[in-house]
């Protein structure tokens, strides 16, 4: 048997959980990306596929009382966090029974219940948000953490570095996930932060800062891990970044013109993080590959499903555009 | 119980009670405290002006001092609200909103209608604005227009120390963000204000003085200005009846109809710049609900369409008084259709 680095702590159960998660994440992306094409789907989309292992490795560590903020690439996380799958493709087609009753779309899926804060259309948008919830489960003396996830644009926002200063002074159990897929928009890393790894940022603000391999889930699962631990027993914040690429452009209908020949076919070819998961607990005998082919096969029927009955469901009344504010002029 | 205290003393003494009954309700900007990580006195400021004076010894698990970093606490009040707390944050002057709108606007002031009803926000956002101790351009400004204009907010401008008590209560127990305004030159001014907890509800209007002639629409420290105007009016035999929204959002419209009704004439007093403001806001909706009540053209006194100039002699001439709030009144009675 293969040792697999930080999958001695999982069950055979919780190795199911982590693919059917990313498996299920990506289902939903790469068929956003041939259903966007099709000009059905309203407004801006953002896809998360190449980045799964991160969300699922970080919320294998977390349950509903915990709380994440996402970013404008949410779909993963909010997968990840138990968001319901359906009724984050109805919120996509701007339906009356999505997550946020149509409200939101793709850029504001949320579900409090869930402790899911939202994808967030701001950049940098979701670090002050966790500081909060620190500050909360600090005070109501509970176990709960706050985990913020940024990208590598996000990480140049004032928003992001003043919640790493103020997590500190107020040393919070709150966790910064920063995911450095190489491009902030069309923008390379390589200029935006002169290709610095962000997480030696973590030293100027008094916390733990590491890079892991974002392709990786057992890396990412045992950093997070360690990192949500110290944060749920008092120790403070840490910062993880998370070096990874995404699949598709920015948003649907960039053509990527910035990235180089064949790219992103090699990282898929090379780094896939499906593929490294799939190999390394089948040659370890962890789980046969007969689980993870019928993983496959529900995920791919429920993402069917998901996507046929979105495309039916009602719209939101027009009386809809009134509610859930305090008052209507 | 009432006794005589300051507006300033009304509203430290909403957040302590607020913070005894609720032990959800959290404190904190920069230096509400005042001395946190020094060598000397820990309690030292409690808050630049001593709002939150003293409420560190009684709660010191909760009152907090943040670094100058108003987008993260200001976002961190967003995110505690959403997970538990009630917390009560000071953005020190409202001119600094600049540094934190997008966690106002675009975060706190949307969760509840983006997520389709299912989050709430009870955050308060306490500030200062206004015109009056030479602090210039970038600290004295009255922008709660600003904050009128963006659905999902609560806009709250008392204009005094009873009024502060109770709209602070009703504003902490409230599940919207709510912004609070402090008007600075008001901190000083004593009123009576019962001891025990009560609140005044968002969005109702308050006859400050009533009469037949003229309507006057004022809020904040405004509200003192129409005063003294309609003193000085009542010696000529012109009586002036005195409404404050006390919340610009929600505005107690159902008010400024039923007073302009009585009166025919309106005149609208704002310490705010005059372009899409409160002003301008109550003349447009008179003029379209009341149209045939008025006997004259509706009339705004605000402050000229300039940045809050730091010279006495300018600024003096900055903020509306009673002279023009005077002025505007007789300028109304004697124009238009004979009453």
């Amino acid at each position: 048997m293969t040792e697999v680095a930080g999958a001695r702590e999982l069950s055979k159960e919780a190795l199911l959980d982590a693919y059917r998660t990313m498996r299920t994440i990506r289902e939903f992306e790469e068929r956003l990306h041939t259903e966007f094409a099709t000009g059905e789907i309203p407004g801006f989309v953002h896809l998360y596929a190449g980045e799964e292992a991160i969300a699922a490795g970080v919320m294998a560590h977390l349950d509903e009382n915990d709380y994440v903020a996402s970013t404008h690439r949410g779909h993963g996380h909010s997968i990840a966090k138990g968001c319901d799958v359906k009724g984050m493709m109805f919120e996509i087609y701007g339906k009356d029974e999505g997550i946020c009753r149509g409200k939101g779309g793709s850029m504001h899926i949320a579900d409090l219940d869930k402790g899911m804060l939202g994808a967030n259309g701001i950049v940098g948008g979701g670090p002050p948000l966790v500081c909060g919830v620190g500050l909360s489960t600090k005070v109501r003396g509970t176990k709960q953490v706050g985990v913020s996830f940024t990208g590598d644009g996000g990480a140049n926002q004032g928003t992001f570095l003043e919640s790493l200063n103020l997590a500190s002074v107020w040393d919070l159990p709150v966790v910064f996930i920063m995911e450095n897929n190489g491009y902030a928009e069309a923008t390379a890393q390589a200029f935006s932060s002169k290709g610095i790894d962000i997480a030696k940022r973590a030293d100027g603000f008094s916390m733990p800062g590491v890079v892991v391999d974002g392709h990786d889930f057992f890396a990412v699962y045992e950093a997070a891990g360690e990192a949500i631990k110290r944060a749920r027993e008092g120790g403070g914040p840490s910062l993880i970044e998370c070096k990874v690429n995404r699949y598709y452009g920015h948003f649907e209908g960039d053509a990527q013109t910035y990235r180089g020949e064949n790219e992103v076919e090699e990282i898929r070819k090379e780094k896939d993080c499906l593929m490294l998961f799939r190999q390394r607990v089948t040659s370890a005998d962890l789980v046969e590959e007969e689980d993870l082919d019928k993983i496959d096969e529900e995920v791919k029927a429920l993402i069917d499903e998901a996507v046929e009955e979105a495309k039916a469901a009602p719209e939101p009344d027009p009386d809809k555009l009134l509610t859930d504010v305090y008052v209507s002029y | 119980m009432a006794r005589t205290i300051s507006f300033m003393q009304a509203i430290n003494e909403a957040l302590a009670q607020e913070m005894e009954r609720d032990e959800t309700v959290v404190v904190f900007g920069e230096d509400n405290v005042g001395g946190a990580g020094s060598p000397g006195e820990m309690d030292a400021w409690g808050g630049v002006m001593g709002v939150t004076k003293g409420l560190y010894g009684k709660f010191p698990e909760r009152t907090l001092d943040t670094p100058i970093s108003e987008s993260a606490f200001i976002g961190a009040a967003a995110g505690a609200a959403c997970s538990g707390l009630r917390p009560v944050a000071e953005l020190m002057f409202v001119d600094f909103f600049g540094v934190c709108m997008d966690q106002i606007y675009n975060q706190a002031a949307k969760f509840r209608y983006m997520f389709g009803g299912k989050a709430k926000t009870p955050m308060v956002i306490r500030t200062m604005f206004g015109a009056g101790i030479r602090a210039a351009s970038q600290h004295s400004q009255s922008l709660y227009p600003i904050f009128t204009h963006i659905p999902g907010l609560k806009v709250v401008v008392p204009s005094n120390p009873y009024d502060a008590k109770g709209l602070l209560i009703s504003s902490i127990r409230d599940d919207d963000p709510v912004i609070f305004f402090e008007n600075k030159v008001l901190y000083a001014v004593e009123g009576d204000v019962p001891e025990e907890p009560y609140t005044v509800p968002l969005g109702e209007a308050e006859f400050v003085r009533e009469g037949d002639d003229v309507t006057i629409v004022a809020v904040g420290r405004m509200v003192q200005m129409a005063e003294q105007a309609a003193e000085q009016l009542a010696d000529d035999g012109i009586e002036c009846e005195i409404v404050d929204p006390r919340t610009t959002s929600p505005l107690d419209e159902d008010t400024i109809y039923e007073s302009v009704e009585n009166t025919g004439r309106l005149v609208v007093v704002d310490e705010a710049n005059p372009r899409c403001g409160f002003a301008t806001d109550v003349v447009a909706l008179v003029s379209q609900n009341c149209f045939e009540d008025l006997k004259a053209a509706p009339k705004m006194v605000t402050a000229p369409h300039t940045p809050p100039p730091f010279s006495p002699a300018l600024e003096d001439l900055y903020v509306p008084d009673a002279e023009r709030v005077a002025k505007a009144v007789k300028e109304t009675v004697g124009q238009g259709v004979a009453s």
